[in-house]
């Protein structure tokens, strides 16, 4: 039988992170494109995709910056919009929180939606895995986006490459972490924290900076935990 | 469209790449092993499950390619990508689920 050594644990990141290629790589090049058009030099566009590493916070940025709004609006959306992943690296420190601190120090550089999603996922199916095979996972997760990421960005900055919109692609992103969901949905508290975040999400989208997000996963969180705990109690009193 | 001056787009790289650094460490680097109450623990457990549907439930309802418009196919795709993630609990297979669906609706009703 096989045995599942340090190593694979790396390859099985690399295996579950490879589907988000789909999606970073129109991102990446779409980005390339209109910071290009927005005046940004190619250095300009590799540092920000290399160095901010996240899609979503670099297109408001740039948007607002062609909107002529202050410099200082541009970047306080962008962090707004980016204030998820600090909720990301709050919920990995119970997994990764033992790691030597230089590989946090990289983990938390690699915190995007995709290398969080995949590691729950795994880490919470594989309750045993310890701590050095999850920061292997983790870092096999984003072996194969990161380089994705930035060739695309390249591609589009400088050939201004991109992928036609009648491909569907934009719809990458929600089918890929739709089907990363269910797995995840793993007890009546993780359905119901689910629906509340969704309900609240559609409902809180007027909500600028894209806080409603923010709003809407402490919402489900919170419901999340309230009816663990009320389950337990049942469970106790049964 | 005026011109974006080369100091504000590098102060602008430079404080996201701060900032963003920041919020990515503050939790795994600051807090790293020690332990969390846990109540923050309880809470925790559900933050993936709450702020994936809640960032995705959005672009499926008003899906960029419709500038916005709910429409079938979409709903249908992420339906069944949801479905068939659920049942099969394989990741893959609901992802090609939801890439058939999407692509067989868009070719039909067009």
């Amino acid at each position: 039988m096989a045995i599942t050594t340090t190593k694979s644990y790396y390859w099985r990141g690399f295996r579950d992170g490879s589907p988000f290629i789909v999606m970073a790589v129109p991102f990446g090049m779409l980005f390339g494109v209109l910071a290009t058009e927005a005046g940004l030099s190619v250095v300009q566009t590799m540092s920000f995709s290399a160095t901010v590493f996240a899609g979503a916070a670099q297109f408001t940025a740039l948007h607002l910056l062609n909107d002529n709004a202050p410099t200082i609006v541009a970047i306080l959306s962008a962090l707004a919009v980016n204030l998820r992943v600090a909720m990301y690296s709050a919920s990995l420190t119970p997994y990764l929180g033992a790691a030597p601190l230089w590989q946090r120090v990289f983990a938390a550089y690699f915190t995007i939606d995709q290398s969080y999603a995949c590691s729950m996922m795994q880490f919470e199916k594989d309750p045993k895995m310890r701590v050095s095979e999850r920061i292997r996972y983790f870092f096999g997760v984003v072996s194969p986006l990161t380089p994705a990421w930035l060739v695309a960005t390249y591609l589009g900055a400088v050939v201004g490459t991109r992928i036609p919109e009648s491909w569907g692609l934009d719809f990458a992103l929600p089918i890929t972490f739709l089907a990363m969901i269910g797995p995840m949905l793993r007890t009546t508290a993780h359905v119901v924290a689910a629906l509340v975040a969704i309900v609240v999400a559609l409902l809180s989208t007027t909500v600028p900076f894209n806080l409603g997000l923010l709003i809407a996963g402490c919402a489900g969180m919170m419901a999340g935990a309230r009816c663990e705990v009320i389950l337990e109690r049942r469970r106790a009193a049964t | 469209m005026k011109t974006l001056d080369p100091t504000t787009i590098w102060i602008v790289i430079a404080s996201l790449a701060i900032g963003s650094y920041a919020l990515r460490f503050v939790f795994i680097g600051f807090v790293g092993g020690r332990a969390m109450p846990d109540w923050l623990l309880r809470h925790l457990r559900y933050t993936a499950a709450a702020i994936i549907p809640a960032m995705v439930a959005p672009l499926v309802v008003w899906p960029s390619a419709t500038d916005g418009k709910p429409d079938i196919a979409h709903v249908s795709a992420a339906c069944m990508a949801l479905a068939v993630g659920y049942i099969t609990k394989n990741v893959i297979s609901g992802i090609l689920a939801g890439a058939a669906t999407l692509y067989g609706l868009l070719y039909l009703v067009g």
